[in-house]
């Protein structure tokens, strides 16, 4: 069909050249780029030095403040006012003040500034105190802090999913639940994008009444179906586009300064009591190290245990699906009204689905192998979301199989009904249209 | 003269009302056969028919001898009522497009495209978007497309409406040049006036159905009402002495130094024994008949009667002058 063909060139061209499309294409993938590469940056960026003065009138504590990042610490043995002083001098950032009293009522700690306060050297000074007086307090109740820390057991159960045929297989659910959500709420946007441009494409047809010159040329359902085709490659065109530019900038930040984004274990803030380390405490410190690591290399495996494959394969599938089924009911519409307000009458039966498919998301990534997951990853109107955010839990190829089927069947069922709408509301001008007059277009034409 | 179209007894019945009721044309070969009717009658569901739009409920259509079929859209051209284009696509990459899905190569198109877009002064709007443009301009654009397949049938629906008059006579020079170099028009209009000199062949539809078909000489003919009005000067003898029982005095209107008079003859009798009889009343200085125009026809083939006032008179100059 070379009339399709020449539809398909129009609705693609006349889209993919427009500003805003290409604004988005490169947006898009600049914005996703970001929320890897910005966090990276600003917590380097944040580096600048902050001297902390200390002025302990208890003695108690003073010894156990450590530089830490770009945190300095300075003991004086001047009074309060002095360093207060000082600190207007410039000489620090802030003066930390441990009344006497401090131990007995930790709320007579003050920390003084000159500037409004920086956060992380709050946090790291309340944090060091805590553990201190709680260390203190379990000396003083008589309970050995070995025995203490022995007690502490981090318990992490390591998921595996056995096949039939003995195959084992590293289960990471919190990975699977984030891939399930980001993919089952990419192919809602991406069906709410195209489908409404298919909407609007429809109706501007209609409102500028081109349409009858162009239906004297080729026939109503080709008109549509190529407008269709031509937006949904539009949306996979930028897809694919998205994909690759990410990629690309993650890929060359990557490059560009390889040290940002090697993983380096957090330090913990260690009570040594300005004694020398026991070898029980050194190995309570590996192993907390340890632990670190092991989430990093989780987060890795998890990832590698996802079917890439057949998640990017079946996102494209249930991406044209999905926006196929949803494009045909978007275009009926746009075909029945004359202009855009009287679209939301007839937008809300179609949204819901989508929007209720959205919802059941969460419930879905909890519970993956649920019936009510099964089912609504069978229904056409919603497997489309659904079925993405089973998939990084693993579905059988079966299933796939029967939802893909029955997916195909329900586009091709819009397809068909909408057809017949279209074919009569394209040519009808003026005339207030409500479910009935619908339901009667389909049935005589 | 052969017949390009051929329509059949095509009946449409919307859900609640019947469009189209037994309705037949035949549309000659190099013809401009004018679709006349009230706005409403079916005039616009006929032409969606053939242009098959939509199909009809019974009845048959030949194009060229053949059955319709959907090959034939690329040898029509239709200009709708109901027209416009793409705002926001460029005019010169929205022609080649419209005239694609008709069937033309790209670079075919893009060749007549030039010669109609210089000949209608619209070059320098090629590359500009269809917003920019004058809607006078934009209707020439919608006109170029209409015709520039060179197609065997064009039709027109409603063609002069909202175009200005400079456009009108263009549209109308280039509408006879197209029927010279062998197209075949249908005029479709309530408006019969505007394009009653340009028909040829007419058929009036009035509620659905067909009232009337025929060449428009013969048409004119079959309802002469036989009135003629003269206008004398100098005269000596009444104008009723002269008049025989065959001719019936309508109307006299009194002039300073003239008087214009209309006389209704019978069927026997020929017009010029009235002339005759005119003449030897006094200075005879126009002697002409009133023929109905096609309004008038088909008011009286709805109505029973020919509306009450004056009736054009069929002097071609100020009939020109009218446009």
């Amino acid at each position: 069909m070379s009339k399709i063909a020449t539809i398909i060139r129009r609705e693609f061209l006349s889209r993919v050249k427009k500003k805003s499309f290409v604004a988005m294409t490169i947006l898009g993938p600049v914005l996703m780029a970001a929320i890897v590469i910005v966090p990276v940056l600003v917590a380097q960026l944040s580096d600048s030095d902050y001297s902390v003065a200390i002025v302990d009138d208890s003695g108690l504590f003073a010894q156990d403040f450590r530089d830490r990042d770009n945190i300095y610490f300075t003991p004086l043995d001047t009074d309060i006012d002095n360093a207060i002083e000082r600190m207007h001098d410039g000489r620090f950032d802030a003066v930390l003040h441990i009344p006497e009293v401090a131990f007995q009522a930790p709320s007579s700690l003050r920390l003084f500034s000159a500037k409004s306060v920086n956060f992380n050297a709050k946090l790291l000074i309340e944090n060091i105190l805590k553990l201190e007086f709680e260390s203190m307090k379990l000396s003083s109740a008589g309970i050995d802090e070995e025995v203490l820390r022995s007690i502490e057991s981090p318990v992490s159960i390591r998921a595996i999913r056995i096949s039939n045929d003995g195959e084992q297989m590293t289960d990471y659910p919190e990975i699977s639940m984030g891939l399930g959500f980001v993919g089952g709420f990419l192919i809602y946007i991406f069906i709410f994008l195209f489908g409404s441009q298919v909407l609007r494409g429809v109706l501007e047809e209609k409102t500028s009444r081109i349409v009858e010159i162009i239906v004297s040329s080729v026939k109503p359902f080709q008109l549509m179906m190529g407008k269709i085709f031509g937006v949904g490659l539009v949306g996979l065109t930028q897809f694919l586009i998205w994909i690759f530019l990410t990629l690309a900038i993650v890929g060359g930040f990557q490059a560009a300064a390889p040290e940002m984004f090697r993983f380096t274990p957090d330090e913990e803030v260690f009570i040594t009591g300005g004694q020398v380390l026991n070898p029980e405490e050194l190995q309570t410190q590996r192993e907390a190290i340890q632990q670190h690591d092991t989430m990093a290399g989780e987060l890795l495996a998890g990832l590698s245990a996802i079917n890439i494959p057949v998640m990017v394969l079946s996102f494209i599938f249930y991406f044209l699906g999905g926006y196929l089924l949803y494009a045909a009911l978007f275009a009926a519409i746009g075909s029945a009204v004359d202009n855009e307000a009287d679209t939301q009458q007839f937008m809300l039966p179609v949204t819901i689905p989508l929007l209720l498919a959205l919802i059941m998301t969460q419930m879905v990534v909890t519970n993956p192998g649920g019936t009510v997951a099964l089912w609504l990853s069978m229904i056409p109107f919603t497997s489309p979301v659904i079925m993405m955010a089973r998939i990084p839990f693993g579905v059988s190829y079966a299933e796939l199989a029967l939802s893909a089927a029955l997916l195909v069947a329900g586009f091709m069922f819009t397809t068909w009904v909408a057809a017949k709408i279209y074919r009569t509301g394209i040519l009808m001008y003026g005339k207030k249209v409500d479910y009935k007059e619908l339901w009667k277009w389909m049935r005589h034409s | 003269m052969s017949t390009l179209l051929k329509a059949d007894n095509i009946t449409k019945t919307y859900r609640d009302h019947r469009a189209l009721d037994q309705v037949s044309v035949h549309i000659p070969d190099q013809s401009i056969f004018g679709l006349l009717g009230p706005n409403g009658a079916g005039k616009t569901t006929l032409i969606r028919i053939i242009n098959q739009i939509i199909g009809a409920d019974q009845g048959t259509i030949l194009f060229d001898n053949e059955p319709l079929r959907s090959k034939h859209v690329l040898r029509i051209g239709y200009l709708p009522e109901e027209r416009g284009l793409y705002k926001k696509m460029e005019v010169g990459e929205q022609s080649i497009y419209l005239a694609r899905l008709k069937g033309l190569k790209r670079q075919e198109a893009r060749k007549l495209l030039t010669g109609w877009f210089e000949k209608f002064d619209l070059m320098p709007w090629w590359g500009k978007k269809v917003e920019e443009l004058s809607k006078g301009m934009q209707q020439k654009v919608q006109f170029i497309i209409t015709v520039l397949h060179k197609p065997r049938l064009l039709i027109f629906d409603e063609p002069f409406s909202g175009f200005d008059p400079i456009n009108v006579n263009l549209l109308k020079e280039e509408i006879l040049k197209l029927r010279e170099e062998g197209s075949t028009i249908i005029f479709s209009t309530h408006n019969m006036d505007s394009v009653e000199e340009l028909c040829d062949h007419i058929a009036l539809i009035n509620r659905s159905k067909l009232v009337l078909e025929g060449d428009v000489r013969e048409v004119r003919k079959n309802h002469s009402t036989r009135l003629y009005e003269a206008e004398l000067e100098q005269v000596h003898t009444p104008v009723e002495q002269m008049l025989d029982g065959r001719f019936q005095l309508v109307d006299i209107e009194k002039h300073l130094e003239s008087m214009t008079v209309r006389i209704r003859i019978t069927k026997e009798a020929p017009p010029n024994e009235l002339l005759q009889s005119l003449l030897t009343s006094g200075q005879l200085t126009s002697f002409r008949e009133l023929t109905p125009t096609m309004n008038d026809i088909f008011i009286k083939q709805v109505t029973g009667e020919y509306p009450t006032g004056k009736m054009q008179k069929t002097d071609p100059f100020i009939q020109a002058g009218q446009q």
